[in-house]
């Protein structure tokens, strides 16, 4: 029974964790779709988590929280868009870019505006999105099973992780039953082809970068208004790479990302589980070896050892139009 | 579609107002483009009437495909005038094209590979932000066109796992489900066999008889006499002529291209063949995916000849160039050089005296970001001669580079120019010199004079028939059929991966080698092969 | 010679392209930073002075400027070398991360060697270890086709819980709980420049600048001798141009690739000589923190040419040690101001690169035509 308790625990916390993850790996899905390599979904989460939490602790409502969050996140996505698409400037040194500057950007400006380190003040649970409960989960809490599944594991969340679990299949319905996610997927497969076919690439790509720019607000905004009560440096913490690592083990799909995500996020929930305990058998884990553990996978499936994960062709690649 | 019938009925009454003469469906005024220095189309005018397949011939960098390019919206002209329907039109992307009822199948196809041949079609008309009814729409008008004009195609298959021919028929099936009433083929058979050409002979023929208009730009003669009904000619970016098919020969439409009497007559004397240097014994050669490219083919080139390799572009004829250069592996036989095994991979043949001239200079021959002399010791430079102290002596690769540019009139002689700066004539005669002044024993030369200007053509050709007298050996392999006839000592046709025929120069008729080359004579072997 | 650039900022003259582009992108990136000091209500024209009064304004911030320069020196030619190759080094953190454990394994167990032995082996150990961080991902870059962005940057994660893990639970100091190892002996440690001039009779400021500034140096010197002057720079950099073209000359881009991305991450690995060996004089965590990454900006900045790297490498490490004073004058701008400027600098020198092209195209043919 207990380790039943253990194991609901941990799956609670993995949907949880995973939840910004998904949000932006499918932000970096869009993008990637789109022939735009995008390495600077950790800056675009880092700044939309200040933006939100900076403007949720002056309005005191996380709805203008999560509207920061997401503007600043397309904002960002939008310089990145102008340099590689308008510019042709090489998309790996945007994404770096923005990420330094963001790191830098919202620690100066959390100094200068709220005075205290680097963070933004600690929000009141009125500023923040809090957990949902589910009709009856209380009633149900006690029935065994049942209770554990649907008063822990499905009830007892905030918005953001319904709004990117139910995003999985709202973007596989895009990317693969509309026009646009057509027209998408051909511009990082064959910009020229979509071009002879009559269609903008550049329009295009921006408006995929729109979409990933609301993707990562939503994931930004998580990490300050949901998960945690405010904005702490540096808070993104490397979920933007994990994030990105989701999107290639799920071989740029939609749910195939989505579980590559949960997987991390699992991980990431027994490492913080595992944190000095010891496992019968095997003795102490290191929790770094755990926390290491998405980063080497998506290494090994890159070289090819399980499966291959083959990127859209056009990637990286700026289209160029001679005239 | 109401629109369409508005414009037939308008048509009809513009017929009926002007009796005998006929609307052209397309018409091209006067236009002009320069891309930079290069003057690509020159005041050109083209009309080509409804129904018909009007071809459109011309030598490679005659601007033919620049001036379809410009109707189809791909490039922007600097000047003159495009009439759909007798009617002007404003063409400034491919979108403005394609609602001109235009299509046009490009040589190197706009498809998307990882894509269904379905997704394929409706890419760009998809009638709706959703896909399903023009899926469900796309494939009706599938198997409609499939039934009508013999374009059968896999509707679910994935575009990247089907053959070339079928390939096109998709590109085709995407202009027509657009409803393109005009449809421009830009080299359609470069890359296709003799019977996938002959079924888009068909398709054309039937897709005419339903009155869709046809624009075919080649430059190979035999096909614009078989399926047009019209010629035009273009030569270094200006219409030279417009004729009736029915009223023309290819002699005379050579001509009218070429702009001379006398194809290419190379200045040179008698062959005088000595010992055999280079021996190739039942070699195959596989691509990259492993399909057998270059199939157990063997002949032998002898000190003082030019031996030419004749050939549609695409049945083996890279492939086994790369095979001798050592950058593709044999997968079977041998190659020998005065009866020895040559050694693995570009620098060991090389240094062993086989030099070689690939065909894609731009690509594989130089790196056109280094400078001059960069470029000018690709391959070379390990070469002693360049290296004092253990670095790369820079001075002495300068004037090694100009001593060669200036024995091969590469202009400007500046060893420290950025090589993309040069013409392509200049860039050509770059890779010669480097491959040539070190009097290796073979050279193999792969489309020397693609993309290059009439003066350079000649110079190269004068340089590979001295190399000659000096008693090397030279494989040459060009796409010009020309090139070949009037350069070579010795013509071996390669057809599908195999030598199909082997023709001493003197004899070789145009049309013999036309056929070889068709695969005429090699269909029969072929069957009895294993 | 008409020196006309080709590339997106074709028909310019080379001279624009090398001289004013730069400086007009420097420029906009500092215009923003400006914009940035405005925003929080503070005068940029005070903090540019005391942002060079900081860094030139007396000994001590010279040597300190020159000190993370050095640093800065290491993780731009590394980043350089493999762009000369094509290739995309992101992973310079990581490398220079591990290259630290070279260092500090040398000196924490090979103590027992002299001074003048110990320096030559910790060199070897941090470009070593930090090469060998850079040969999985270049290895599967040459030979599986791994996309080598993406997996150095796994490999600066990976290389951060390795650290972690060995720094707390295998290499810190018994009794401790601080996750660092115990000091280098005194004999492993590099001398500062100040005790070196005042052994000449030059008594200058103390700071924590010191030999591995001289090492640096040299590796400039090197890596101009190896791109541009030997037939492997040569290979190289025809690798990174063209690979077709490579092939065609006998030269092996996987073997190019591995070459370029080994000696890339042994460079980085030598950051950790100057934080570990110079100063430091422990293996502590994070010490190499945002160096790789700045080694992007540093190698845009400098065109990948050494004496560009040096100058770029100057100007952060300028940026670094002022914005350290700016810190203490004025405390409503943190050090993070820097790593702004940084980004922004990596943004219109890099990204941006050629935003100004089609402006001084138009100002430059209205001149000619007029």
């Amino acid at each position: 029974m207990e380790s039943l308790t253990l194991l609901v625990l941990v799956l609670d916390s993995t949907l949880r964790l995973s939840a910004p993850l998904i949000l932006a790996a499918l932000a970096g899905l869009f993008s990637e779709r789109a022939g735009i390599i995008d390495i600077g979904l950790e800056g675009k989460m880092l700044g939309a988590a200040f933006a939100a939490a900076a403007t949720a602790a002056l309005t005191g409502s996380p709805w203008a929280g999560l509207a920061a969050g997401i503007a600043a996140s397309v904002l960002l996505a939008l310089v990145h868009g102008y340099a590689c698409i308008t510019h042709r400037g090489n998309q790996v040194v945007s994404g770096v870019a923005l990420n330094i500057l963001v790191s830098g950007l919202s620690a100066v400006l959390g100094v200068a505006w709220f005075a205290e380190g680097g963070r933004t003040p600690q929000l009141p649970g009125e500023a923040r999105f809090l957990p949902l409960e589910w009709p009856g989960a209380d009633a149900l809490r006690d029935v065994p099973g049942l209770g554990a599944l649907y008063g822990e594991l499905l009830s007892g969340h905030n918005l953001i992780v319904y709004i990117a679990f139910l995003a999985v299949p709202a973007a596989a319905f895009v990317l693969y039953r509309t026009r646009f996610g057509l027209r998408l997927r051909a511009a990082g497969e064959n910009p020229e082809s979509a071009d002879t076919a009559g269609i903008a690439v550049s329009g295009l790509r921006y408006r995929a970068l729109l979409c990933t720019g609301v993707a990562c607000g939503l994931a930004g905004t998580y990490l300050s208004l949901a998960q945690s009560a405010g904005f702490i440096r540096d808070m993104s913490a490397g979920k933007g790479f994990i994030a990105l690592a989701a999107l290639i083990f799920g071989k740029w799909k939609p749910v195939p990302a989505m579980f590559a995500c949960l997987l991390f996020g699992f991980l990431e929930a027994v490492a913080i589980r595992l944190q000095g305990a010891e496992v019968p058998g095997v003795g102490e884990v290191p929790v770094q070896f755990v926390q290491a553990l998405p980063y080497v996978l998506t290494v090994v499936l890159l070289a090819g050892f399980i499966g291959r994960a083959i990127p859209p062709r056009a990637l990286g690649v700026p289209y160029v139009k001679e005239r | 579609m109401p629109r369409k019938v508005a414009a037939d009925s308008a048509r009809a009454a513009l017929r009926d107002e002007m009796p005998g003469s006929v609307v052209p469906a397309v018409e091209l005024r006067g236009v002009d483009k320069r891309f930079g220095r290069v003057h690509a189309n020159r005041d050109v005018s083209l009309a080509v009437a409804r129904g018909a397949i009007h071809g459109l011939v011309g030598e490679n960098g005659a601007g033919k495909s620049t001036l379809m390019s410009i109707l189809y919206g791909f490039y922007r002209a600097d000047r003159g005038e495009i009439r759909v329907d007798g009617r002007p039109v404003a063409i400034e992307d491919s979108e403005d094209a394609i609602a001109a009822g235009i299509g046009m199948v490009h040589q190197h196809f706009m498809l998307v590979d990882t894509f269904s041949v379905v997704e394929n079609m409706v890419l760009g008309a998809e009638g709706g932000a959703l896909l399903a009814s023009g899926m469900s729409r796309a494939r009706r008008v599938l198997e409609r066109l499939a039934r009508d004009y013999a374009l059968e195609v896999p509707p679910d298959a994935r575009v990247g796992d089907l053959s070339v021919g079928v390939q096109q028929r998709v590109e085709i099936l995407k202009a027509l489900f657009r409803g393109a009433e005009i449809l421009i083929l830009d080299e359609p058979t470069g890359a296709l066999t003799p019977q996938e050409a002959e079924h888009l002979f068909r398709i054309l023929r039937r897709l005419k008889a339903q009155g869709k208009t046809i624009i075919l730009i080649t430059h190979k003669l035999r096909e614009v006499m078989e399926v047009s009904d019209r010629v035009s000619v273009m030569r270094e970016g200006a219409m030279v002529a417009h004729r009736d098919t029915a009223r023309t020969s290819i002699p005379e439409l050579a001509e009218l291209m070429v702009g001379r009497r006398v194809l290419l007559r190379v200045e040179k004397g008698e062959a005088r063949p000595g010992r055999n240097l280079l021996a190739v014994e039942t070699l195959s050669v596989r691509d990259e995916r492993g399909t057998t490219r270059v199939r157990e083919v063997s002949f032998t080139v002898r000190e003082g000849e030019i031996v030419g390799i004749a050939g549609v572009s695409g049945n083996g004829q890279s492939e086994l160039l790369e095979a001798l250069a050592g950058l593709r592996p044999a997968f079977a036989g041998h190659i020998l050089l005065r009866g020895r095994p040559l050694g693995e991979g570009s620098g060991a043949r090389r240094s062993e005296g086989l030099a070689h001239v690939p065909e894609d200079r731009r690509r594989m021959g130089l790196v056109l970001p280094f400078e001059v002399r960069e470029s000018a010791i690709l391959g070379y430079h390990d070469d002693p001669r360049y290296r004092s102290a253990g670095r790369l002596d820079w001075a002495s690769v300068s004037r090694d580079t100009e001593e060669k540019m200036r024995a091969f009139d590469v202009r400007p002689p500046d060893p420290r120019r950025i090589t993309a700066s040069l013409s392509g004539g200049n860039q050509q005669k770059l890779v010669l010199a480097r491959e040539m002044e070190r009097d290796p024993s073979v050279l193999v030369v792969g489309q020397p004079t693609r993309g290059v200007d009439i003066g350079a053509i000649e110079f190269i050709h004068r340089r590979l028939v001295a190399m000659r007298d000096a008693g090397k050996a030279v494989l040459l392999v060009s796409a010009e059929l020309d090139e070949i006839m009037g350069l070579c000592d010795r013509i071996l046709v390669m057809f599908n991966g195999r030598i199909v025929g082997e023709v001493p120069a003197g004899a070789a008729s145009e049309r013999e080698l036309g056929l070889l080359m068709a695969g005429a004579g090699a269909r029969s072997r072929a069957l009895r092969a294993p | 010679m008409t020196a006309t650039a080709t590339g997106p900022a074709a028909g310019l003259p080379r001279w624009a392209v090398i001289g004013l582009l730069p400086v007009l992108n420097l420029l906009t990136a500092f215009a923003v930073s400006g914009l940035v000091v405005l925003l929080i209500g503070e005068d940029p024209w005070r903090v540019v002075r005391i942002l060079v009064w900081g860094a030139f304004g007396f000994e001590e911030a010279i040597g300190y400027t020159l000190f993370y320069a050095t640093n800065f020196i290491f993780t731009g030619l590394a980043v350089a070398v493999a762009f000369h190759c094509g290739l995309f080094n992101i992973g310079g953190e990581g490398q220079a991360y591990v290259g630290g454990l070279g260092v500090a394994l040398v000196c924490l167990h090979l103590d027992f060697l002299p001074f003048a032995l110990i320096v030559p082996a910790a060199m070897a150990g941090a470009a070593l270890f930090g090469a060998a961080w850079a040969f999985v991902p270049a290895f599967l870059q040459a030979y599986r086709g791994s996309h080598v962005v993406i997996t150095t940057i796994m490999f600066n994660f990976i290389a951060a819980a390795l650290m972690v893990y060995l720094l707390v639970n295998v290499m810190s100091e018994p009794g401790s709980v601080q996750p660092e190892t115990r000091p280098f002996a005194a004999h492993a440690r590099l001398p500062f420049v100040h005790e070196i001039l005042a052994a000449a009779g030059i008594r200058v400021a103390a700071s924590p600048l010191n030999l591995s500034f001289v090492w640096a140096l040299l590796c400039c010197a090197f890596v101009w001798l190896f791109i541009w002057h030997t037939r492997a720079g040569y290979r190289l950099r025809t690798v990174g141009f063209s690979p077709p073209a490579a092939r065609y000359g006998g030269i092996s881009p996987p073997r190019q690739v591995l070459i370029a991305m080994l000696v890339s991450g042994a460079l980085a690995g030598c950051m950790s000589l100057n934080e570990l060996m110079g100063v430091q004089h422990r293996l502590l965590l994070e010490f190499s923190a945002g160096y790789g990454f700045a080694g992007i900006a540093v190698a845009l900045m400098g065109r990948g040419h050494p004496v560009g790297i040096l100058l770029a490498s100057l100007l952060f490490g300028a940026l670094y040690q002022g914005g350290a004073e700016l810190s203490f004058e004025i405390p409503r701008i943190t050090r993070d101001m820097v790593v702004v400027i940084q980004g922004l600098v990596i943004l219109f020198a890099g990204a941006l690169e050629y935003l100004f092209v089609p402006a001084l195209r138009l100002a430059l043919t209205r001149r000619h035509g007029a």
